[in-house]
């Protein structure tokens, strides 16, 4: 039975339901729910919340955690992810899994509480240190978000790297009907885990240190190979532009829903317009866009932001078709009204 | 089609507990809901909203901005923030316990529903029901829900202490004679 | 029929140790790696490794590790112990490590009386890094970053790390103790013990600050090293017990 939850817990029950066993957080709007349920939340289903001294020693409780073996999250809020790069570098260099979750607020510095999309550089590029990526799902439902925490503890776990969950902040807050997706049962191996080897096997060990050249580029070849598997198998798109549509609005997150009632208002108006949604920020859906229909000759992209995933669209694109942004930022929200205007002023 | 609604009034009042009610009904009506607060550091005493978007299909961003369907305004900040922003033929309902006959607004195009709100929960014994006596706007006004839903409303939001149901309905039932 | 009279600690890994020649870090690992044989845990100990000469200490420690970001050893093995509280988790750090980049990891692992115990190696100097200027130089010591000897004004006076600790309401031991000299090295022995027996008894967070010498770094020969700790780190730095008053609670 759906029931109606706000973005923040909905993900927690989630998370929990996911096998979640510890969570790691500090406090900053608009993520503040997060934290605040998984402390009333995991200590009841026997897991373990400690609300740590700052977003750095919060992503290194992760690092330990996870490097113990147990399913693990943390979240936070722009500045406050900013602050967790360099645990998050540690995290890929040592193949820790973990699950962090970013509620993006309006930047840059302090910036604003109110949502914003400018942290798509901060998710899918990163601020740590070396040669990585995370995994990046952005859901633009509160269900889809519950599916896709629980799909980031399987990815992580299966491909032992952090993920992250991004969401703007109007996802965080807002309450929609939902209901806790069925988790399938899975049983990763973390026999790699330094937990203590009881007698029972070699000693593990967890680093990222390698002070050998050749050691360290062998790792990192290797771990490039493991990204090229997650391109093959992970990428999520939600590509509902159809033969005839002129143009391909390109949006994630809410600013997709609002594109979509942009889309609706246009047709009424006699332009056909299509929805482009990646849903896997990392690996990007490149292919999509070399492979639209070719009715479609005009792209448009929306974000709440100055023009971040735009990039991506334009590697995509490789030229092959003409590429308008509209955007605004902090905390501003367009509304479909506007949208429809401006793709409407493209053509 | 959507309904947009903003619930509006001073932090305490209860405009955010009342919106998650309506989308609670909305929910259990089968309908496509969001419900969004206005969040910010003022955590007492200032003015606190929140957007609820009732519709039969996807909805776009939660926050109501603009074309306001239904405003429940219960303070003074509420009117003036928001009555610009109402759709022609608009609702308008408006705490007058509060909101005093100097500061009533008068419009041709919206349609604006006083209900004395505090006076009504006080003469209930009710003093903290003011927000539930406001739902009586809808109960007039509109076509989106029933007191029979109302009272299932509250009876799941308050399934662990189910003996604040009935002073609550009898809030409303008094603000609908 | 030859008979041992001595052996190297089964606590400690066939890997040779990585420390410059008469660096004390290795008696201190020996001293660890006993401790953790002779209360009969090293099956199910978990050694955080810091930044600094000690980094490879998870080399060395025969039981599992796992290598720490700078100053972040604490909330490593609050995130290990959190999860599995019957384990036993010490952080091994040096005073860069502790003292200044993980200054807050410290402070706040003790204030939330983390059951863990910590090795703190302090050797008033960034060893790793070519002998910089840490948060414990002495006043007058020559290092690259303070080449007139550190001075008071704009530096500070050196940290006292251990009676800063103390003060904090819930750690539960903290000693400092030196191994200048083998009445020392045992009075070390002595104290190591006891920090790993408190985690044990569920006693919280137990610290054990180690006076030690990094001969490269202060540019002395081994032996005038150790003599420098007598001489000019132990009437700056007084050994002795700062705090030994077991928590009551300890989170599980």
């Amino acid at each position: 039975m759906k029931i109606l939850m706000k973005g923040n817990e909905a993900i927690c029950d989630a998370a929990i339901k996911a096998g979640c066993r510890a969570f790691f957080g500090y406090p900053i709007t608009p993520q503040n729910e997060i934290p605040e349920y998984m402390a009333a939340k995991l200590a009841d289903s026997g897991g373990v919340f400690v609300q740590a001294e700052s977003e750095v020693a919060a992503i290194n409780m992760v690092y330990g955690a996870a490097a113990a073996g147990v399913r693990v999250m943390t979240s936070s809020s722009s500045p406050g992810i900013a602050l967790k790069q360099e645990g998050v570098s540690y995290l890929v260099g040592a193949d820790l899994p973990c699950v962090i979750v970013s509620v993006s607020r309006s930047g840059p510095g302090l910036g604003g509480i109110l949502p914003a999309q400018s942290d798509y550089f901060q998710a899918t590029r990163g601020g740590g240190n070396g040669d990585y990526y995370l995994p990046v799902y952005a859901p633009f439902s509160i269900q889809e978000a519950m599916n896709l925490v629980v799909k980031a503890f399987d990815v992580a776990d299966e491909y032992r790297t952090p993920v992250m969950v991004l969401l703007d902040g109007m996802l965080g807050q807002m309450m929609e009907p939902c209901m806790l997706p069925e988790i399938k049962a899975s049983n990763y191996d973390n026999s790699w885990a330094a937990n203590g080897n009881s007698g029972k096997r070699p000693r593990n060990t967890i680093t990222s240190l390698n002070l050998k050249g050749e050691g360290l580029e062998a790792m990192n070849i290797r771990r490039f190979k493991t990204y090229d598997t997650i391109k093959e198998k992970e990428i999520m798109v939600d590509n509902r532009v159809q033969d005839g549509d002129e143009v391909a609005i390109v949006a994630y997150g809410t600013p997709a829903r609002i594109a979509l009632n942009a889309i609706e208002m246009l047709k009424e108006q006699g332009i056909k317009a299509g929805l482009v949604r990646p849903v896997t920020l990392w690996p990007f859906p490149y292919d999509t866009f070399q492979n639209l229909t070719s009715s479609v000759k005009r792209v448009v992209v929306c974000e709440l932001s100055m023009g971040q995933m735009i990039d991506d669209v334009k590697i995509g694109l490789a030229g092959k078709l003409p590429v308008s942004f509209y955007g605004r930022t902090g905390g501003m929200i367009f509304e479909p009204e506007e949208v429809a205007a401006y793709v409407k002023s493209c053509i | 089609m959507a309904t947009k609604i903003i619930f509006s009034g001073f932090g305490g009042q209860g405009v955010l507990t009342l919106g998650q009610l309506v989308a609670d009904i909305a929910l259990n009506q089968g309908k496509e809901v969001t419900w969004m607060p206005s969040y910010g550091a003022e955590m007492r005493g200032g003015t606190a909203n929140c957007s609820v978007i009732i519709s039969d299909s996807v909805i776009g961003s939660p926050i109501v901005l603009n074309n306001i369907d239904i405003l429940l305004a219960m303070n003074i900040p509420s009117v003036t923030k928001f009555f610009d922003k109402i759709k022609p033929n608009g609702n308008a309902f408006i705490n007058s316990s509060i909101v005093t006959p100097n500061y009533m607004p008068t419009s041709e195009s919206v349609n604006i529903t006083a209900i004395d709100a505090s006076a009504i929960a006080q003469k209930a014994n009710n003093a903290r029901g003011a927000n539930m006596v406001m739902l009586t706007g809808f109960l007039k006004q509109t076509n989106l829900f029933t007191i029979d839903e109302i009272e299932a409303a509250l009876q799941r939001r308050f399934k662990a202490k189910p003996e604040l149901v009935r002073p609550n309905m009898d809030a409303i039932k008094l603000g609908l004679e | 029929m030859s008979k041992v009279v001595y052996e190297k600690s089964r606590g400690l890994t066939d890997n040779p140790l990585s420390y410059c020649p008469g660096c004390a870090h290795g008696i201190i690992h020996k001293i660890v790696a006993d401790t953790l044989t002779s209360l009969d845990v090293l099956e199910r100990t978990i050694a955080i490794a810091p930044v600094g000469c000690s980094v490879m200490a998870y080399e060395f420690y025969n039981c599992d590790g796992i290598q720490a970001g700078h100053g972040r050893a604490p909330a490593v093995a609050t995130g290990v112990k959190r999860t599995n509280p019957d384990k036993i988790v010490f952080t091994y750090q040096g005073d860069g490590d502790l003292a200044a980049i993980g200054a807050a990891e410290i402070v706040h692992a003790a204030h939330r009386g983390e059951n863990i115990t910590v090795i703190f190696v302090n050797n008033a100097i960034y060893g790793m890094t070519g002998g910089q200027m840490a948060p414990t130089t002495l006043i007058d010591m020559k290092t690259s970053t303070s080449p007139k000897g550190r001075a008071e004004a704009g530096t500070g006076k050196p940290l006292l790390v251990s009676e800063m600790l103390a003060q904090i309401p819930s750690v539960a031991y903290i000693e400092r103790v030196s191994i200048h000299d083998v009445p020392n090295i045992n009075k070390t022995k002595k104290a190591v013990k006891k920090a790993f027996q408190n985690q044990i008894d569920g006693k919280g967070f137990s610290m054990v600050e180690i006076l030690s010498t990094c001969p490269i770094g202060w540019n002395k020969t081994p032996s005038a090293s150790l003599k420098f700790i007598e001489t000019n780190m132990v009437p700056y730095f007084p050994l002795g017990v700062f705090a030994d008053s077991p928590a009551k609670e300890v989170a599980e």
